[in-house]
């Protein structure tokens, strides 16, 4: 009976540091696809918006990955999990991981991302496991304030100029095949969610199809008729090649320099 | 902590986080914008509990070292600094006096009420052309203002435009 009850544990401790390294990842490698535009966004306010932007999802990173570490008891902190894993090893989204490319890629993804992200930070808040709810309710006001800019954004640039409208249109085109990720399930998901920690991510489907309806109805743009979860896989370390040059610039220092601090 | 001494009070230690000032904003202290939560004793070691304002706050380290420097100077060197995410810190611990701190220094303090309601309070505001809460300028005091964009210098704020005096500002967001 008590090995029953230990083996469960440890399976559901898998499969929490599993969802962990999901939602840090996420935060993490979008966080630095946004950094990337610090000291290059077209105009200054934006400059700033993204960085801080930026800075708020790396500080969520920290908090999801340092409680990966600790659960997983391996000694490896936010940092470790951070610098010395390969792509292979990484569990974001694909959606996160795509090259800017054009600022109306940034604009929309942060768009169809904060949507998603919000409702699934929100629900978090309710996790039976304190520590979870503990970092959802910090993140919360920050990713709220997100979605707020960013749904804003949509609706400027779209309902913008026919440039700005065309470009936000081709973003939202080049996008919606990676969106469906972000509902798609494994034992991981039924796991934490038939435990009361995180809600489902199918769950969050049809709220989300109906706020960025809304929202693009607003912008004048159009949701693609094809499927959303064309390319899916991140969530279990299959990735584009795009993720293995961003890591080589973010891991540089502490690969070639191992333990640099200063 | 020395042999032989008394432990000080924690009150009287909260009166010593009174000098340590925000790195961002050095008008007010730690303990004005609520950011210590409590100091208490576990036998000879003192506890100091941080919460962070924003998740990425690049001074939370900062805050965490001056408040560390300072306990040492008055003669504490077992001691140990805790970050708390919950509760999670909200403007309104920010004092009284600390908010007229901040408008004397050009930034206006946070409204109550103006925080993110998400989506909806975002729509609002693009329905009334800016939102209808009024910010004032802390040079003029006009309530004529508007926002230039819902990021500025640092996490915590927001720019801000006066159409009256023109002054751009900054307002320490509502959280």
């Amino acid at each position: 009976m008590t090995q029953t009850a230990d083996v469960t544990a440890s399976a559901l401790d898998e499969a929490l540091v599993q969802w962990l390294l999901r939602i840090g990842d996420t935060s993490l490698i979008l966080g630095h696809r946004v950094s990337e535009w610090c000291g290059h966004a077209p105009v200054l306010e934006e400059d700033i918006a993204l960085a801080n932007t930026a800075l708020d999802l790396i500080g969520h990173t920290q908090m999801w990955l340092g409680l990966a570490g600790q659960i997983e008891g391996k000694g490896r902190d936010a940092d470790a999990l951070v610098y010395r894993r390969d792509a292979m090893h990484y569990r974001n989204l694909k959606l996160v991981e795509l090259p800017n490319d054009d600022m109306a890629i940034t604009v929309m993804r942060l768009f169809l991302f904060d949507v998603f992200h919000q409702a699934l930070i929100e629900g978090l808040t309710q996790s039976k496991d304190p520590r979870i709810a503990e970092i959802a309710a910090k993140a919360l006001k920050e990713v709220t304030y997100h979605l707020e800019r960013s749904s804003d954004l949509v609706v400027r640039l779209g309902d913008g100029t026919q440039q700005s409208h065309d470009r936000m249109q081709a973003a939202l085109e080049h996008l919606w095949p990676y969106c469906g990720e972000m509902f798609w399930s494994d034992a991981v998901d039924e796991t934490l969610a038939d435990a009361g920690l995180a809600p489902h991510p199918d769950r969050l489907r049809e709220g989300w199809l109906a706020t960025v309806q809304d929202i693009l109805t607003e912008a004048t743009l159009k949701a693609p008729e094809g499927r959303l979860d064309v390319h899916l896989g991140g969530k279990v370390g299959r990735h584009t090649e795009h993720l293995g040059f961003l890591l080589a610039e973010m891991q540089f220092l502490q690969r070639a320099y191992p333990d640099a601090d200063w | 902590m020395q042999t032989g001494s008394v432990l000080p009070d924690t009150a009287r230690i909260m009166g010593w986080l009174d000098d340590v000032p925000d790195p961002e904003i050095p008008v007010v202290s730690v303990t004005e914008l609520g950011i210590v939560r409590e100091v208490w004793w576990e036998d000879a070691t003192l506890v100091v509990a941080v919460t962070p304002t924003y998740s990425g706050c690049p001074a939370t380290a900062v805050i965490a070292l001056q408040i560390e420097t300072k306990l040492r100077d008055m003669g504490i060197s077992d001691l140990r600094i805790e970050t708390r995410l919950s509760p999670p810190w909200t403007t309104d611990w920010i004092t009284q006096g600390a908010r007229d701190k901040l408008r004397d220094y050009g930034i206006a303090p946070p409204v109550d009420g103006t925080a993110s309601g998400g989506l909806a309070a975002a729509r609002a505001a693009r329905m009334g052309g800016g939102g209808n809460l009024v910010i004032e300028c802390p040079r003029c005091g006009s309530g004529d203002t508007r926002r230039v964009s819902q990021f500025g210098s640092t996490p915590c704020k927001a720019a801000y435009q006066c159409q009256a005096c023109l002054e751009p500002f900054d307002y320490f967001k509502c959280l």
